[in-house]
Formats: structure tokens, sequence, C-alpha cells
């Protein structure tokens, strides 16, 4: 095996020379409250014309709901959002019991239905901007699910068998969740990640640069990765160039030289979950003076990706790529991004024989910023058949430790993560949490006019400005916290020593719609 | 380049206040009169959408409001007043099968004439009933063309009814009469439980409009002479006889099903040779092992098997859905031999775009539908339309061209979701697709493939 070499031996001259101090980013939890002023709440408070402000309820409230600031009369709106609902009644600190004059109500809030949909229930919805908000797990108290969505299938089906004691007393700090990304063997570098997921490619163009920024910056501080998506690579994110993974996708936007050699991984885009087969579409409202200049585009036409690459036809085109890369820089990885047909076992051991390092599966169900919904519903299959399918035919091809298996399209918690792993990927990708935890409320809008109302995928200046970067940053570093601890917490309970060992370990889950015997 | 089909297009603008999702609820009495209301900052407008259309209607007409449910006024109101909610018309639009999302996505096509785009992920449940239970293939480098969507229009979606020979031929006055359609698309009668009489010539030019064909009763009369040849009558027992001028200048004709089939083509045959005869049968059980019989006999070139409304089983108690009756069918007549010889139309619970790809995939040559062009219209599926009640689309007082507009703005539109989802297969002939259960995957196949092998047998069905 040939020995690693340093950076300077590595980078050619010119992008040595060029190259930028890198940032460091604390891995620090601070609390970073929501953005809006009405956080959306599972429980209502209703204090009614019966309050005589004796106090009663601010003092027994374990929640602090009840707010009544010095110098005003009157108490102001109660923290919904903080209220644990009607079970507080076994606690002997339900202010509804409390309160001598019978004031209040408390009830479930008739819009938490509104919230969410099948994948992203109102629980995991409000759990994820919980953790991103306190980088914690919620309370138990809360009561919310965010192990599971409400699809009916796949990962919402599948439960670990928590034994009542785990068969090994793991202390938390024991326990690994670093992934490797290079199995290869090939004298690249060795790059470990230190939580079993990184960042998914969105470009400038769909995303803010607050959003890719912030999402950089959290990648930084837990050492893994971010994905600069298709769109080209901005200047502002050169401060965290050994964080990122640039795109090569098939409209080739924005793909120079000397960006290809500023990165520790090179993704090679084929196909994504949401639009398998379809190629990029960015619609001509979002492609703004910025974009088109990055992408070297004209100003407001729609930016559709053609697929797939037009110069790769067999799996040695695809070689050739890989290649090309490779010498560009010669200390990138290399990943390989398919979508997940009938045959993406075959693709992905065709992709390892090419010399990729990381095979990312991305299932039919996974994220986008605007894709036809015909394919988003029925192109491809999800993400819980594929991992399996592949993960066998890689060992059963004899090459399963020589190559990085990472999964998503859909992954939307520490447990969906765990999930995957356990059905056989070695990491995961995502990308539609880190906008929930942004404040991402999933109304689907992100394509059209000027994007994103909630200033998350939009590249308008004016929604954009609805977010801070250190905001943003901060969110996602008390996610990736929270996830981290809930993966640790699994880990413990199953006596599983690290990630890396529960790789492949189906027979540590059930499925509710079988048997399992 | 040869010249290729083409369906022209323009947006066509409801005539109802849209029905959206999503309504804000206003608590007004405690509001503050903030000088900057979150209602200004609604990114859509929709706050002022919402004032003008009720100044200019001149009345309050409560639910006008296409909210996008972005949650942004909820969240930022000084004084939490807002709240979202389901718009309860919205839940009342359709029934069971025709869900309020198909309603809505419908008319949105109609209105458009485009492909519905939209971010995030897909938000559905994991699978579900009948062709939510199958997913198309992709390939990840094969393609129809090598300019992704541009060149899209070298995927042919053209199919033909008729016999076909199962051997080659020079001699042309052999060849048995075929119908080509550029979309593998007719509309079917309309529905007994939605008789609009206004309706019928508004299909007519809509099926001449799309080049495509649409079966009608023989009492109809068309408008324009010319546009029979998009016209194929049908014939139940008790109609009265089509004059055979007329049926000379169509091109297919559909009879029920009947003991003398047989008797019944020939002597349409003898009126006009070069028509194709296509035979309805009606999916019950019997219907099904009947459809595979009618294949068999030698006079027999078409068959269209319709199945109820929702795509379900007619007359059984617990019914098969569309997709396994095809599968049955399509497969009993490949094991009989002489498969490719025949047409096989399918209808019933033909509902969006992807189903049409899908009954292809599960073989029929090309699908019929009637329902989407009804909701094209703007209807609600609430099938109240019987004298004396009030259909909330006031479908009575439709325009002409706004409903042939809308009805051609839908098919274009469905022809271009066929043509996405071909280009991901890797398909470039609509022919082809017909019966290439490889190019789809099935739930149950997966789950066994997947998790049977793990977790032992599948508890529920
Ligand atoms: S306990 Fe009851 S009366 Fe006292 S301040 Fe609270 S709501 Fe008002
Ligand atoms: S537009 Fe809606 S779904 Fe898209 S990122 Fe913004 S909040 Fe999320
Ligand atoms: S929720 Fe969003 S789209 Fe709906 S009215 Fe409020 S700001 Fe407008």
């Amino acid at each position: 095996m040939a020995p690693e070499r340093s950076l300077e031996q590595l980078l050619p001259e010119k992008t040595l020379k060029t190259r930028v101090p890198q940032e460091h980013v604390e891995r620090l939890v601070r609390p970073a409250p929501s953005r809006y002023r009405n956080e959306i709440a599972k429980y209502l408070v209703h204090r009614g014309p019966e309050c005589k402000r004796c106090g009663k309820c601010g003092e027994v409230c374990a929640h602090e709901v009840h707010v009544h600031l010095p110098g005003y009369k009157y108490y102001g709106e109660p923290r919904h959002h903080l209220c644990i609902g009607p079970s507080c009644e076994n606690t002997d600190r339900y202010c509804v019991a409390q309160c001598p004059n019978g004031a209040l109500q408390v009830r479930e809030n008739p819009m938490y239905s509104v919230l969410g949909d099948c994948r992203w229930s109102s629980d995991l919805i409000l759990a994820t901007w919980k953790m991103a908000e306190t980088g914690d797990v919620p309370p138990a108290a809360y009561d919310y699910n965010y192990e599971t969505g409400n699809s009916g299938g796949g990962f919402d089906k599948l439960r670990f068998k928590f034994p009542k004691e785990p068969p090994v007393k793991l202390d938390a700090s024991e326990i690994d969740t670093t992934v490797l990304l290079n199995k290869r063997g090939d004298g690249r570098p060795k790059i470990k990640i230190d939580v079993p997921w990184y960042g998914g490619g969105m470009s400038f163009g769909s995303v803010s640069n607050v959003t890719q920024l912030s999402k950089a910056r959290a990648a930084v501080a837990f050492n893994t990765f971010t994905c600069t998506g298709e769109g080209g690579y901005m200047e502002r994110m050169r401060p965290y160039d050994d964080h990122v993974i640039t795109q090569v996708a098939t409209g080739l936007f924005g793909v120079r030289e000397e960006t290809i050699q500023r990165v520790p991984i090179v993704e090679f885009k084929y196909a994504q979950g949401a639009k398998p087969g379809l190629g990029g579409h960015l619609l001509g409202d979002k492609n703004t003076i910025a974009v088109s200049r990055m992408r070297e585009a004209v100003l407001g036409i729609s930016l559709f990706s053609p697929f797939p690459f037009h110069s790769v036809y067999s799996i040695e085109d695809h070689m050739k790529h890989i290649d090309w890369i490779k010498h560009v820089n010669r200390r990138a990885l290399i990943s390989t991004k398919v979508s997940t047909p009938t045959d993406v076992d075959m693709v992905a051991v065709g992709s390892y024989s090419a010399g990729t390092h990381i095979v990312h599966i991305d299932g039919g169900y996974g994220g986008t910023g605007a894709a036809p919904d015909i394919a988003k519903k029925n192109i491809a299959m999800p993400i819980e058949y594929a991992i399996g399918k592949v993960h066998q035919f890689l060992a059963a091809e004899g090459v399963r430790d020589k190559v990085t298996l990472i999964a998503s399209g859909g992954i939307r918690s520490a447990y969906d993560v765990a999930k995957a792993i356990a059905l056989g990927a070695d990491g995961v990708v995502i990308g539609t949490s880190e906008m929930v935890a942004l404040g991402c409320v999933r109304c689907s809008r992100c394509e059209s006019g000027r994007g994103c109302p909630r200033g998350i995928a939009t590249t308008d200046p004016e929604l954009a400005a609805k977010m801070e970067i250190d905001w943003g940053t901060q969110r996602l570093i008390n996610m990736y916290s929270a996830w981290r601890k809930v993966l640790v917490g699994i880990l413990q309970r199953l006596g599983v020593p690290s990630v890396a060992e529960l790789r492949g370990r189906t027979d540590l889950m059930m499925h509710l719609d079988y048997t399992n015997s | 380049m040869p010249e290729k089909y083409h369906i022209k297009t323009k947006p066509v603008p409801p005539r109802r206040p849209r029905i959206g999702k999503h309504g804000v609820v206003d608590w007004r009495e405690d509001c503050a009169r903030c000088h900057n209301c979150v209602k200004k900052a609604c990114v859509y407008d929709r706050y002022r959408q919402e004032a003008d259309y009720i100044r200019s209607m001149g009345e309050v007409e409560a639910l006008f409001f296409d909210c996008m449910g972005c949650f942004s006024c909820v969240q930022d109101c000084t004084k939490g007043l807002l709240r979202l909610s389901i718009n309860p018309e919205y839940e009342r639009l359709g029934n069971r099968y025709w869900k309020p999302d198909i309603i809505k996505t419908t008319w949105l096509q109609a209105e458009t004439a485009k492909i519905p785009v939209s971010g995030a992920g897909y938000r559905g449940p994991f699978s579900g009933h009948g062709f939510d239970a199958m997913w198309t293939d992709m390939s990840e480098i094969v393609r129809p063309t090598r300019d992704g969507i541009h060149g899209r229009e070298y995927i042919s979606t053209s199919v033909d009814i008729g016999r076909k020979l199962p051997f080659l031929t020079q001699n042309g006055n052999q060849l048995p009469p075929l119908v080509s359609l550029p979309m593998p698309l007719i509309i079917d009668l309309s529905s007994p439980a939605h008789t609009l009489p206004q309706v019928d010539p508004i299909v007519e030019h809509a099926a001449a409009a799309t080049g495509i064909i649409a079966l009608m009763d023989a009492r109809y009369r068309p408008a324009k002479a010319e546009h029979l040849t998009n016209i194929a009558f049908y014939l139940s027992p008790d109609s009265p006889a089509v004059p055979d001028e007329l049926l000379r200048k169509t091109r297919l004709v559909e009879i029920a099903d009947g003991p003398a089939v047989a008797e019944r083509i020939q002597a349409l045959k003898r009126i006009h040779p070069e028509i194709v005869v296509a035979i309805r049968v009606e999916l019950t059980n019997a219907g099904i092992g009947r459809a595979i019989e009618l294949a068999g006999l030698p006079d027999v070139e078409t068959i269209h098997v319709v199945a109820d409304a929702n795509g379900d089983e007619l007359n059984a108690s617990q019914p098969r859905f569309l997709k396994e009756m095809l599968r049955q069918i399509h497969t009993a007549l490949i094991e009989k031999g002489g498969r490719d010889e025949i047409t096989l139309m399918a209808g019933g619970g033909i509902a969006l775009p992807e189903h049409m790809a899908k009954a292809i995939i599960c073989g029929a040559d090309l699908v019929t539908i009637n329902l989407p062009l009804l909701i094209a219209l703007e209807c609600h599926l609430c099938a109240s339309c019987k004298p004396g009640t009030t259909c909330p689309a006031k479908l009575e007082n439709i325009d002409f061209s706004f409903g042939v507009g809308r009805m051609t703005n839908l098919i274009a539109a469905w022809h271009d979701q066929l043509i996405e989802l071909m280009g991901a297969m890797g398909m470039r002939e609509a022919r082809r697709l017909r019966g290439d259960v490889g190019r789809a995957m099935f739930f149950e196949q997966l789950e066994e493939e997947t998790f049977g092998k793990l977790y032992g047998t599948r508890t529920k069905p």
C-alpha cells in the first residue's frame, strides 16, 4: 500500500498558492430558537377572562409556558410550544388543575394536523426543530415520535429489537461513530468523517448562500462534508474547502479544473432519486444574475441538465471520467451518485470496478429543489429496498470492503441513519432534514417564483435575508449533536460499539408487517 | 426531420375561484393593526388577491383562498392570531379513489398544459392501492435519445389499433386495417353517473384537436363532418343503427359483447371494410375469461376491457384491481399465443398520466379515460349532476372554447408526462412498453426480495 502523502506533495503549486486559510468552527451547542415569533405548537393554552393574575400558573408550570413580564398588567400570550399538553395532568404541576379560578384550558392545536405529510409527520418536523433549537433530544414529556413518520412502509415499519439489557455495557464515550470513506487502499487519503452522514448536494441557485454556508460550517464542526451540488463553486465556500465535495453533474455547470483541485472529494452525479433519469432542473426565475454568472449561462432561462452524461455510454466511459478527475486532482476521492433502478446492484459493482471510492445511491423518495411530481412519486425504487440489494451484491462479488456505500433519499432522523446502516450502508447523505432544521415546513414551493417563502431554498435577496449564517450554522450543529446522541443511544442499547459494526446487522431489526419468525 | 406529434395549447384559467388545500383562519377581533402586518409580506400576495376578489364579486364568498401553506404569516403575526387549516371544500373533492390531490393536479394541468413540478421530496405514502404499488424503472445509462430533455420529440408515443399479422407479407392488399393514434389514449363514453349532454361536442373537438379518438353514443352526430375520423360510435344492442355513410367515414367502431360478435363484425366490415371493430367487455370475473376467449376468435381484432370508475372488478365482493386483471389477461394471451395479433384497450381507474404508462406496462396497448376530462372542466366529481341538483362547478354554463382548451391542455400534459416516464426508462416507443414488466418494479416483489427474505411472511395484504 502506498504511503499517504501531504497536501504539499499532492496539490499542484498553483492550487496550493491560491488556497485560502481554512476556517475552524467550534462544535458547540448553543440555544438557537426559531426565527419566527410564534413557534408552531402541538398544544394550545387558553387563558380565559376568569384569570385574576394571581401568579399560580407561572409558579407551577415546569416548562415556562406562562409569562408575566414585570411592568405589564396582563399575562403575555402563553408560550404554547413549550406546553407538554394534557398529559401534564399526571404531574403535580398542571396549571389547569391548579388555577384557583379555573381560567386555563389546554387542548391539541388544530393546526398541528395541517403541518407535515406522510413522510415528514408533524411530530418529526417539530422534534427536528426542537433538536435544532436545543442540540438535544426533545424531552420525553413532549412525546414526539421522532423515530418514524407515517408513510406506512420502509423505515417507518422497521424497528430495532432492543434487548431489555444491552448484551455489553458500553459507555457513550466508547462508541465510535466514524466512517472511513476510502476503503480502496490506493494510497489516496484515508478520509474519516466523525458522524456517519454528510450533507447532500444543493447548488447555489437552488438554495441561498446562507443555507450553503451554514451547511459547510456545520460540516467543519463535525468533521464531515457538504456538497456544492451542480451549480459551481462559490468563492465564499473556499475557507471550508477541506470539507467540501464538489459535483460533476451532467450539465457540467461551473465545473473548472481549479475547483476540482480544491476539494478532497469529487462526486459524479449520474442521477438524482427524486427525478431519476431526467437531469437537474433550475427554473428560469431562480437563474438570477449571480447564479447565471457562476453557471456561465444566460440569465433568466430555465437550466435543464441533460441526462445522462453525453460522454458516458458504458462502464469503460465511466472509468475514463474517473481517471480524468483522479488525474486532475491527485488527492481526491471519487464518489459516484446514482439513483435506484432495478439493476442498481450492477451499477454499483460496475462503478467500483471503474475506480470509485464511494458508491452513493439516492432512493426514489429523495429530496429536490424542483422535480416533476410524476417523477418524484413513480420512478425508481425507494432506498429501503436498494441498500440491501447493493450491499449483498457487493459482498457476493467480494468487493464489499473495498468500497464505501452511502445511502440517501428519505433519511429523516438518527433512527433512519441507524436503520440504513443496519440494512447495509456505511453511511448516509442528508438534505431535507437540514432544510427542516433551518425552518422548512415542507410546503413544496421551493421551485416556483421567488423560491422558498421561508428564505431557505431561494436566491431572492429579500427572502434569503430572513436567515443569518450564525443562526443557520448553530441550528445544524445542534441537530447534528442531537442526532449523534440518539445514534449513540441506539448503539448502546444494542451493545454495538461502532457504526462500522452495525453495518448489515438486519438481525437487530424487525418489520412490523412480517411474522419475524 | 419528419413532422412530430405536437398539441397546440394555451393557458385556460379557471372560471371558478380556485379551491386551495389550505385556508387561513383569522381571529380578527384581537388584531393590533400593526403597520407592518404580516399579511402584506405573503410571498404569494394571497391576502391582497383575496381582498380584490371579494371586492370584485361584491359579495363575501368565503373559502376563496389558495394559500400555499408556508406558515410564514401564521408564525410571524405579532399577536399570533392567524391559524392555518385544511380547506374543508378541498377535502370534499372527489372520492376515495379520485382523491383531492388528483382533482387538484388535473385542474392545474387543464389550466396550464404543463407538467406539474414542485420542490421537496415526495410527500405521499410509501406505496398504496392499485397503481401506487408499482414503480417505473429508470436506466442510468441507456437513453432513447442522447439529449436529455432536448430531443425528446424522437420518443414515439404512437400505437396502432387493429389486428396485426404474425408474419411478414409483401402483399399490401392482405394487410388488415389499422388505426394509428399519436398517443395511447382514447376518450371513453361518458360515465353514466355524470351524464352531461353539453359535454359531448366539447369532447368531439378535443379529440380532433389532439388527433385521438373519442367513443360516442350511436345517436351522437358530430358538429363537423371531418371530425368523424376522431369519433368511434359505440353500438350497444339497443342503439339505433348508424347510417352507413356516416360509418364509412369513421376508422373505429365499438360493439357490445354478445353471442353473435363474429357476425356483427362481419356485417360491419361489409359496410366498411377498412373499419376496425373493438369489442367492449366489462371486467367482471366472467369478463376476464371472456376477453381471453374472444382473443382466440379469428374475426376479433380489438378488445376493450373496462373496469369500474375506480379501476375495480365489477360485481365482485373483493374486487381485483385493473392492474392485476390486465396482467392476468395479458399473460394468458401470451401463453395461448397470438398476443401480438390483437389490440387490448383498457379503461376504468385511469386517473393520472402515470396510470396510462403503468397500465401499458401491465399489458394494455392503450388506455381509455373519461372522468379526467370531466374534471378538466372543473368538475368536483360530486356525482350530483342530475336534474334538480346544482353543480358546484356550474358545468351547465360551460363555454365551448373553455372546455375544448381545458381538455386539450390536459391531454397535452399527459402526453408530456408519458414521455417523461419513457425517457427515464430509456424507452423510445410506446408500442414496446406494452407488457414490459421488466421496466417496472412491483411492491409485492420488492417486499419479498427485501424484507420477506429477512423477516418471514408478510402479515399485511
Ligand atoms: S393561575 Fe389562573 S388566575 Fe392565576 S394567573 Fe394563572 S390563569 Fe390567572
Ligand atoms: S419552499 Fe417550503 S419545502 Fe421548500 S425549502 Fe422552503 S419551506 Fe421547505
Ligand atoms: S401561509 Fe404563506 S402562503 Fe399562506 S397566506 Fe400565509 S404567507 Fe401567504
